[in-house]
């Protein structure tokens, strides 16, 4: 397994996603001699997994299964331990793509949290680029680098524990792109500065406040920054259904059959659009949103370091 | 700086760049001694070439473009103004400049800075505005007046807003952060092995190039005579980019599913060199290439802006389409011999191409186009290896419905997911924060899951995993759901 190049088998060491159904999956260490239970039987990494090729069907002790899947930063980031609150693919997607992140691209990013971002920008990155991640929080900074070993990715990136505020990024005009999500970003829009090149780069700032976004927004126009812009981006999904309606029951026109409305003994007029599963019903196809969606998770602010 | 160091960090000519002003984008080649129109200026972009990317310009009578010096903002001296609109009557006379006023400084020379000065001094309800609106008054004038180009480098994120903004027809409607999602969903990275299908004008292959950065392979599946890339050549991607893109033609996929393909089958359509017209609407010009590349099999068209008439100017059509008609006349066995070797080619490559699909190990799928997706996937998806992304985009949402069913029904994928993204912009500035005006209505769909094996019993895959999937029926609700 590998987080930026994908490999056919499970091995020994993998970081491997068990998928149970509908949005039910987690993450495991796939170890000789080790066992996970799930809610379908135990798994046996030595017999089921190791050496399996990665998408396969495993039944579990007690019947069911579960496939197993290839890491990729977005699994992860729907399977990470919470050490902070993560940013989801949704605002990722957006920020990889505004920060015109690609192969080869250097990136600075404070703080790295739980490593969310961070997985996702050094699969963007890779082989030539690199992410200098700066975290203020020890325990964090030591999880964070473990991790990358772990996954193998090690050496596209290099964790540092200091305040970015306060000592930046520890590099200076290397940077394609700076992403900030930090309490209080203005304070780092010097620094994020320093760290990009010299004919210029792209940073985001990352604030659930709209106070903190004035504030930043202000400090990036102070020090030269262009094209500041901010917005938000929110996910609706929707749920597939074949959706049955009651047709009601109007009563009958006594006598007189001249009626052009929904009548629900009229079989043949239901063509096209209704299916009528049965008297009485029409049957259609819907994409149902959830009851409830995230309505906010940050303010995303972009802006473009440029020589003029 | 080092020009070796960084290729690309300066503009040269030959370099499809985009200019923009404030949200305004419009990709066009850099040339010499070519007029280029631009939000209603005209001039040559002979003075950018050898500048940085980013560089901004103003635009000097003659229509030369001069690099702007960064300005010291005025000082903010507390000007006079207002606390409120109640006596601020709009009868359109506040303004004592004329048109023809405003024309002669224009004439004048007066730099557009001055112009709005003039503006301010001339207007008899300046004073009575609010600090706020004053400023939204100078904001205003400034935009119209001092117009500044700023000649950027193109990337996914600047052209897919560009083609967003301008001609999204021509991308199926495809909003730039449902792109994005596409991007990221997919897990495009360098060394993946990716199938394409698009119709967006080859926007979306672009900007898998992009982030693939040479690095793997890409195999673009076509509709018709060839695909459409013309907005791929606007990104600029080295040669070497191309050397590991593929096409492969829809019309021959069902015989390759069933394994029934064969490089004897191969009919006159496939090696037809008519290049291929612009297809979604309806626009059919046919525009030569720009950088000298006179493909027969694809059309590496740089229609930069589509259908606006604009594009004449700087195109030069009229010299490069004698010059093809010359070749055409001249030595027709040199000709021929010249066509058998390139249908050869044509040939080696497609059943090349055959032989990488048929490996089923495809990394991903993306669909991006302005065809049913359900055939598409449910045949694609059988290039691709189990545990790997795909991702479906569709302008509209009632034929992901469908296509969710029908892949349930297939088996061999989970953890499917229908959905669409909301973006909205804001306005930031102290004390008048707030989202803006006006949001895009709606940026098409994605249908994205992941595959994994195909069960050898179809019964066992669709109905339990559909059992597993589905959410159980609420007993109460009135309305009856079936699953699907």
């Amino acid at each position: 397994m590998s987080f930026v190049e994908y490999r056919d088998t499970i091995k020994d060491g993998d970081t491997a996603i068990v998928f149970l159904g509908h949005e039910s999956m987690f993450a495991v260490k796939v170890q000789h001699g080790g066992k996970t239970q799930t809610k379908y039987g135990v798994i046996r990494h030595s017999t089921d997994l190791i050496g399996k090729r990665y998408g396969s069907k495993v039944t579990c002790s007690k019947g069911g299964w579960v496939f197993i899947l290839h890491p990729t930063p977005e699994l992860w980031t729907m399977n990470l331990p919470h050490r902070t609150q993560i940013l989801y693919s949704t605002d990722i997607s957006l920020i990889t793509m505004m920060l015109e992140l690609k192969p080869g691209s250097i990136v600075c990013e404070s703080g790295t949290g739980s490593g969310s971002l961070s997985h996702a920008i050094i699969r963007t990155v890779a082989p030539t680029g690199h992410l200098y991640t700066v975290e203020f929080h020890q325990q964090r900074a030591e999880k964070a680098k473990k991790e990358f070993q772990e996954h193998e990715v090690e050496h596209l990136v290099t964790v540092k524990n200091q305040d970015v505020c306060k000592n930046g990024f520890g590099v200076s005009n290397v940077a394609d792109a700076v992403f900030l999500d930090i309490p209080s970003p203005w304070e780092a829009i010097g620094h994020a500065k320093s760290a990009l090149k010299i004919e210029g780069g792209r940073i985001c700032s990352f604030s659930p406040c709209i106070e903190q976004v004035q504030r930043t927004c202000l400090a990036m126009e102070e020090h030269g920054f262009t094209e500041i812009n901010t917005l938000e981006i929110l996910l609706r999904v929707y749920n597939v259904r074949t959706i049955s309606l009651q047709i009601p029951d109007l009563g009958k026109a006594s006598e007189d059959n001249s009626g052009a409305g929904f009548d629900s003994s009229n079989q043949s007029n239901q063509g096209g659009l209704y299916g009528v599963l049965q008297q009485g019903t029409a049957q259609f196809k819907s994409g149902v949103p959830l009851k409830e969606m995230v309505g906010h998770t940050g303010y995303l602010t972009f802006a473009t370091k440029s020589l003029f | 700086m080092d020009e070796s160091a960084e290729p690309g960090l300066r503009i040269r000519e030959g370099d499809c760049a985009v200019l923009k002003r404030d949200e305004v984008f419009k990709a066009v080649p850099v040339l010499r001694r070519r007029k280029v129109i631009f939000e209603k200026q005209w001039f040559y972009l002979d003075n950018a070439i050898g500048h940085i990317y980013g560089t901004t310009f103003e635009v000097s009578s003659g229509g030369s473009l001069q690099p702007k010096k960064k300005m010291e903002e005025s000082t903010t001296e507390t000007k006079e103004a207002g606390t409120d609109n109640r006596n601020i009557v709009d009868d359109g006379r506040s303004q004592k400049l004329t048109h023809d006023d405003i024309k002669a400084l224009k004439d004048k020379g007066i730099k557009g800075q001055e112009i709005v000065q003039q503006l301010i001094e001339n207007s008899t309800t300046f004073r009575d505005k609010t600090e706020f609106a004053q400023d939204k008054y100078i904001k205003k004038k400034k935009k119209k007046y001092e117009a500044v180009i700023t000649i950027v480098k193109p990337s996914t994120r600047i052209l897919s807003t560009m083609y967003y903004a301008r001609e999204p027809g021509k991308i199926n409607h495809l909003r730039y952060d449902t792109l994005a999602q596409m991007l990221t969903l997919g897990n495009i990275r360098a060394g993946n092995k990716m199938i394409v299908m698009e119709t967006c004008a080859g926007l979306v292959l672009g900007a898998i190039m992009e982030r693939m950065g040479g690095y793997g392979s890409i195999i673009q599946m076509y509709p018709g005579g060839g695909p459409v890339r013309a907005a791929t050549s606007c990104f600029g991607f080295p040669e070497s980019f191309f050397k590991t893109l593929y096409e492969f033609p829809l019309s021959k996929v069902d015989s390759l599913v069933s394994g029934t393909f064969s490089s004897e089958t191969l009919t006159s359509e496939t090696e037809c060199n008519v290049p291929v017209e612009e297809e979604s609407n309806g626009s059919v010009k046919e525009k030569t290439t720009l950088i000298q590349e006179t493909e027969e099999e694809s059309s590496s068209e740089a229609v930069m802006e589509g259908i606006e008439t604009e594009d004449q100017e700087t195109m030069d059509l009229a010299a490069e389409d004698a010059e093809y008609k010359e070749n055409k006349e001249r030595g027709s066995k040199e000709n021929i011999r010249e066509k058998q070797r390139k249908q050869q080619e044509r040939r080696r490559k497609l059943v090349e191409t055959a032989a990488l699909l048929e490996e089923r190990n495809a990394d991903g799928l993306i669909v991006a186009s302005r065809f049913h997706p359900t055939p598409l996937l449910l045949s694609l998806l059988e290039f691709v290896a189990p545990s790997r992304p795909f991702v479906v985009y569709c302008q509209y949402k009632e034929p992901l419905l469908e296509c969710y069913t029908k892949l349930r029904e297939r088996g061999g994928v989970i953890n499917l997911k229908l959905s669409e993204t909301w973006l909205r912009n804001y306005q930031v500035l102290p004390d008048r924060s707030h989202p803006k005006l006006m949001m895009s209505g709606g940026g098409g769909y994605l249908l994205s899951g992941i595959s994994v094996t195909m069960e050898k019993i179809q019964s066992d895959a669709s109905s339990l995993e559909a059992q597993k999937i589905e959410e159980p029926t609420s007993k109460k609700r009135k309305l009856q759901e079936l699953h699907c």
